[in-house]
């Protein structure tokens, strides 16, 4: 049981990550790295608040906004200095260990028996005793739901249209007189407030910020974004954002059942290295997209 | 009115391809005028479309709107004022959006794309009766992705959609190339409706000589980056296809073809 729920924590914070690189790999067609950067900025920032007294909330808005921020850096260095994608991701990604460095003040900053949003005064006191063993795993529901309404909102606002537009076709953009540019940077950003909301929430979770704890980020997300759409691909009523959640549970299930089934924890990246390349094999994601035009 | 001045564009420049476009190009259209283009292939139509939209920039010269220069305009803010349909019907259109939210989205032109909610149901009802007039049964199809589409019913939709706010010009670029003959016929009698209950300028690059001199109000051939010929009025109406014929024959024989 204890693994069951501990799946579900795991996949649902993973979830929010998924949705962001969601945002990136399926929408913008860029294959954004920064969100191994800001998973940890998320939660140094949070670590850092929180061991000062800051309010979690709080620390989790301040996470987001830094997040958007990178997403900006990245998008910025693609749309104005013209580098390729995959390198832009990758010099914010290596800026921003030393950064989460420089706000954390080390390598590993413990956060135990401290207010969280798992652990302060209102829900130690709201959730009734047999819930208790739930209660982490019911507010992390809780605010991946949130973020999975908000970005089914916005992706059907004006400003939602013309981003799933642009990876879609970004001479229609253009023509519409919007600048193609500006709606990546929007996209980049969004996704990234999204996957250093996940480093806050995981931060809370796991009570400890740890530089390392970013690597391998976009191959987990990537794996549960490719999980989740594959599977749902014929089902056109289940939202996207649901599928790559179910994807993130999924994946994670199948990590927590290798490492439980004799592969010990120093396995993991292989394992998810393995898993990621058996998803991607089966999935047949070899450019099944229709070759981009302009 | 839009005014090209004096323009000079090489591809390539430095390099063994190196390719001399336009050499001190000039042209001036007249607002209200439906321009058919036509020529060789190379001869510079679509990169003329290209320097008007900025999809190119030129090396030396100016590209004028009304008097002001848009020479180093961006192109998404040309647009504001253009409206564009490509050869290829894809081009048009947002293959994994729907009918519905590519038509909101081209309603929506020239307004903020802010966070209100992408399409205005009280629109609907209009988006409907502009697809009825499209005779291609789309009205009823409104939630289907356009990918699912035809290249006619996509080409239609683009065209639709590039027209549907106020526009200054229209570009067509070979818009009906790629379509079957029949659909090619039915886009361009709804092309030549639009621009007429619109009135707006139009330039058409096409290779059907049957479109260039029975369409629109003047009539440009272009040959290696000069306009060899350029009739209006009675002339154009009294140009046919064969007389457009003798001139291409002529100049590839020039050219030792």
């Amino acid at each position: 049981m204890d693994l069951v729920i501990s799946i579900f924590e795991q996949g649902l914070i993973f979830a929010i990550i998924a949705m962001g690189v969601y945002i990136t790999y399926k929408i913008l067609d860029f294959p954004d790295l920064s969100v191994d950067g800001t998973y940890p900025l998320g939660a140094a920032i949070t670590a850092t608040l929180i061991a000062s007294g800051i309010n979690p909330l709080l620390a989790m808005l301040v996470s987001i906004m830094a997040g958007a921020a990178a997403g900006l850096v990245t998008g910025l260095i693609h749309v104005k200095l013209k580098v390729r994608d995959l390198l832009s991701g990758i010099i914010t990604m290596t800026a921003l260990y030393s950064v989460n460095l420089h706000i954390a003040g080390r390598a590993n900053l413990p956060i135990f028996n401290t207010t969280t949003i798992f652990n302060n005064g209102i829900v130690n006191t709201i959730f009734p005793g047999f819930l208790e063993p739930y209660k982490t795993l019911i507010i992390i529901f809780i605010v991946a739901l949130l973020a999975k309404l908000l970005l089914d909102w916005y992706l059907k606002t004006k400003s939602g249209y013309l981003l799933r537009a642009v990876g879609d076709n970004p001479a229609v953009v253009t023509s519409l007189a919007s600048d193609k540019g500006t709606i990546k940077i929007i996209g980049l950003m969004i996704s990234n407030g999204l996957v250093a909301l996940a480093g806050s929430v995981m931060c809370q979770q796991q009570r400890f910020f740890e530089v390392q704890m970013g690597i391998g980020t976009i191959v987990i997300g990537l794996a549960s974004v490719i999980i989740g759409i594959t599977l749902f691909r014929k089902l056109r009523m289940v939202k996207p954002t649901t599928a790559v959640a179910v994807g993130s549970i999924l994946y994670k299930a199948c990590v927590a059942l290798a490492i439980t089934y004799g592969l010990s924890a120093t396995d993991m990246k292989l394992v998810t290295a393995v898993l990621f390349l058996i998803i991607l094999v089966i999935a047949m994601e070899r450019r099944t997209r229709r070759k981009k035009l302009a | 009115m839009l005014s090209l001045e004096h323009i000079y564009k090489t591809y390539n420049i430095g390099t063994i391809n190196e390719t001399c476009i336009f050499e001190d190009f000039n042209l001036a259209i007249e607002d209200g005028e439906f321009v058919s283009v036509v020529g060789s292939n190379g001869s510079g139509k679509t990169s003329l479309l290209n320097i008007i939209c900025g999809t190119i920039d030129v090396d030396s010269g100016n590209t004028l709107i009304n008097g002001v220069d848009i020479t180093r305009m961006d192109d998404f803010k040309r647009y504001r004022k253009i409206g564009r349909v490509y050869q290829n019907p894809a081009m048009g259109s947002c293959s994994e959006m729907t009918i519905l939210e590519n038509l909101s989205m081209a309603d929506n032109k020239g307004k903020s794309f802010n966070l209100k909610p992408g399409t205005d149901k009280r629109r609907i009802d209009f988006y409907r009766d502009n697809l009825r007039q499209l005779g291609l049964g789309l009205e009823d199809k409104l939630n289907a992705t356009v990918g699912s589409l035809s290249g006619g019913q996509r080409q239609a939709l683009a065209l639709l959609m590039s027209t549907m706010t106020p526009i200054e010009f229209l570009i067509l670029d070979e818009h009906t190339a790629s379509l079957d003959p029949k659909v090619a016929e039915t886009i361009m009698e709804l092309t030549d409706r639009i621009v007429r209950d619109k009135g707006v300028t139009t330039i058409m690059v096409t290779h059907n000589l049957r479109y260039a001199t029975s369409y629109g109000s003047r009539l440009i051939m272009m040959h290696e980056g000069k306009i060899i010929l350029d009739i209006k009025g009675d002339e154009k109406s009294r140009t046919t296809i064969e007389d457009l014929l003798g001139i291409f024959n002529r100049i590839s024989i020039e050219c030792g073809n």
